[in-house]
């Protein structure tokens, strides 16, 4: 919640696609539920990342590239920066975990790049048992903020290099555990009484950051032409608008 | 008992109302019990204060819309400030995490106020028998009038309210027992805590081979 991101700007202007004089994408008649076309993004990926791109598949059109757990970071990064690929779109960032508790916990995240039409699901396998930590995107897209935090909630992940990694839909002080996780019951860990006597503790204003609070830091974010424009109102009334003291 | 009673009866009073043609003899009386004239105006005009979560808010929307228009029954002006309502309207589920506000906006109502549980989810909890959802608000705040339904029709809406209507119209102002905070008193013999009533209602309604305690 610093946003302390750069302002990303995507690499190819406009229609990468138009302008490499490619044709318009047709939507298929049929899609068959295995193989295809693969993604050209992962063929780019081995070559430049090696053994780190694990494996891939196509299912339903849709290619998934599983990776190394500790290269996901770079290949997000290459794959959000090279205008051969320009995915600047984060979808979504979830995990998958199955019925199966031996087979390793799966983080997903779903990438897709504007310019070149094409979207891509990259799997990252934890082993069952290991620590589930894995590398956060959030220096890349802003967007996998509170999508990284989610997934640290319902699932337990802990997204390394994560701002401000806590809980986003159940309460901070939530401790029956990881609800979209194989061994959580669902109805809970706690009796009903015990939950309910918890829940009516949440101290309600709480949840926001003092942060997520502050006018500076929001004065700060804004455009610069609304920066100018709350100036001007200022300048007028300074009473009807009480900026912040480094807001200038 | 009427609003308005004619009674033939000449005796000066402020409270005379003479009649039209003059002659005192027909002159008309209004008489009436404080409490009806209180429960008769508390009735008529009861401001809403929507709680809506769910699909539910969608029929209460609908029932304050001109179709059924819950002007009719004085319930047009909906209050979003719980200090101006007197009637809370729970339309749909609340999540555990809502708990703690719904119970502050109860207590930030000003008495009397009344509460309508709407729906199977805010009375029961209804399908979502499961980690995050309160089983029945009145679990929370105290309930005067529950909708079954998922959703219920703005006729059962209605309905409700004028179940509330006719049980505010039978309060007595000489009841202390009326909107009394009750504490319970746990030295008391039939005191039971929650817990026990944990253990002895559950399991409920569906997925009873699911376990409570970790696995």
């Amino acid at each position: 919640m610093t946003a302390s991101l750069p302002p990303y700007e995507s690499p190819v202007p406009g229609s990468a696609r138009e302008a490499a004089g490619l044709p318009d994408p047709v939507t298929p008649r049929y899609i068959a539920h295995q193989g295809g076309p693969e993604n050209p993004s992962v063929a780019a990926l081995r070559e430049r990342f090696g053994v780190a791109v694990l494996r891939s598949h196509v299912m339903w059109g849709d290619t998934t590239v599983f990776v190394d757990p500790k290269a996901v970071h770079d290949v997000i990064r290459f794959l959000r920066d090279d205008t051969a690929h320009a995915y600047n779109y984060l979808v979504d960032i979830t995990a998958v975990e199955y019925r199966d508790t031996d087979q390793p916990l799966e983080v997903v995240w779903h990438v897709r790049s504007l310019p070149w039409q094409r979207f891509l699901r990259i799997k990252v396998e934890l082993a069952a048992g290991s620590a589930l930590e894995v590398a956060s995107v959030t220096d890349l897209y802003a967007a996998a903020d509170w999508l990284e935090r989610e997934c640290y909630d319902m699932f337990g992940i802990t997204f390394n290099g994560h701002p401000d990694l806590r809980r986003i839909l159940m309460w901070d002080t939530y401790n029956e555990g990881h609800p979209l996780r194989k061994d959580f019951p669902l109805r809970g860990r706690f009796s009903r009484a015990e939950q309910l006597s918890q829940a009516l503790k949440i101290d309600t204003s709480g949840g926001y950051s003092t942060t997520e609070l502050s006018i500076a830091e929001a004065f700060n974010d804004l455009p610069e032409d609304m920066k100018q424009r709350l100036r001007a109102a200022r300048a007028v009334d300074p009473a009807a608008l009480a900026l912040p003291e480094d807001g200038r | 008992m009427g609003l308005i009673t004619t009674v033939n009866d000449s005796s000066a009073t402020p409270l005379r109302v003479p009649a039209p043609s003059g002659d005192a003899s027909q002159d008309s009386w209004v008489t009436s019990r404080l409490d009806f004239l209180v429960n008769w105006a508390r009735s008529s005009s009861m401001w809403p204060m929507p709680f809506g979560t769910a699909c539910c808010a969608i029929e209460f929307m609908a029932t304050a819309a001109s179709r059924y228009d819950l002007a009719r029954f004085g319930m047009e002006r909906l209050s979003f400030s719980p200090r101006q309502a007197d009637v809370l309207i729970c339309a749909g589920r609340v999540p555990f995490k809502l708990a703690p506000v719904l119970r502050r906006i109860y207590q930030q109502m000003p008495q009397p106020k009344w509460v309508i549980s709407m729906g199977a989810c805010a009375s029961t909890g209804g399908m979502f028998d499961n980690y995050a959802v309160v089983q029945g608000i009145d679990t929370i705040i105290p309930v005067d009038v529950y909708v079954p339904g998922c959703p219920p029709r703005p006729e059962a809406l209605m309905y409700a309210i004028m179940m509330l209507h006719k049980k505010v119209q039978t309060e007595r102002m000489s009841d202390k027992s009326l909107r009394r905070e009750i504490e319970p008193d746990t030295e008391s013999l039939l005191y039971i805590p929650p817990s026990t009533i944990d253990e002895l209602s559950e399991p409920f309604g569906n997925s009873v081979h699911q376990t409570r305690s970790a696995p």
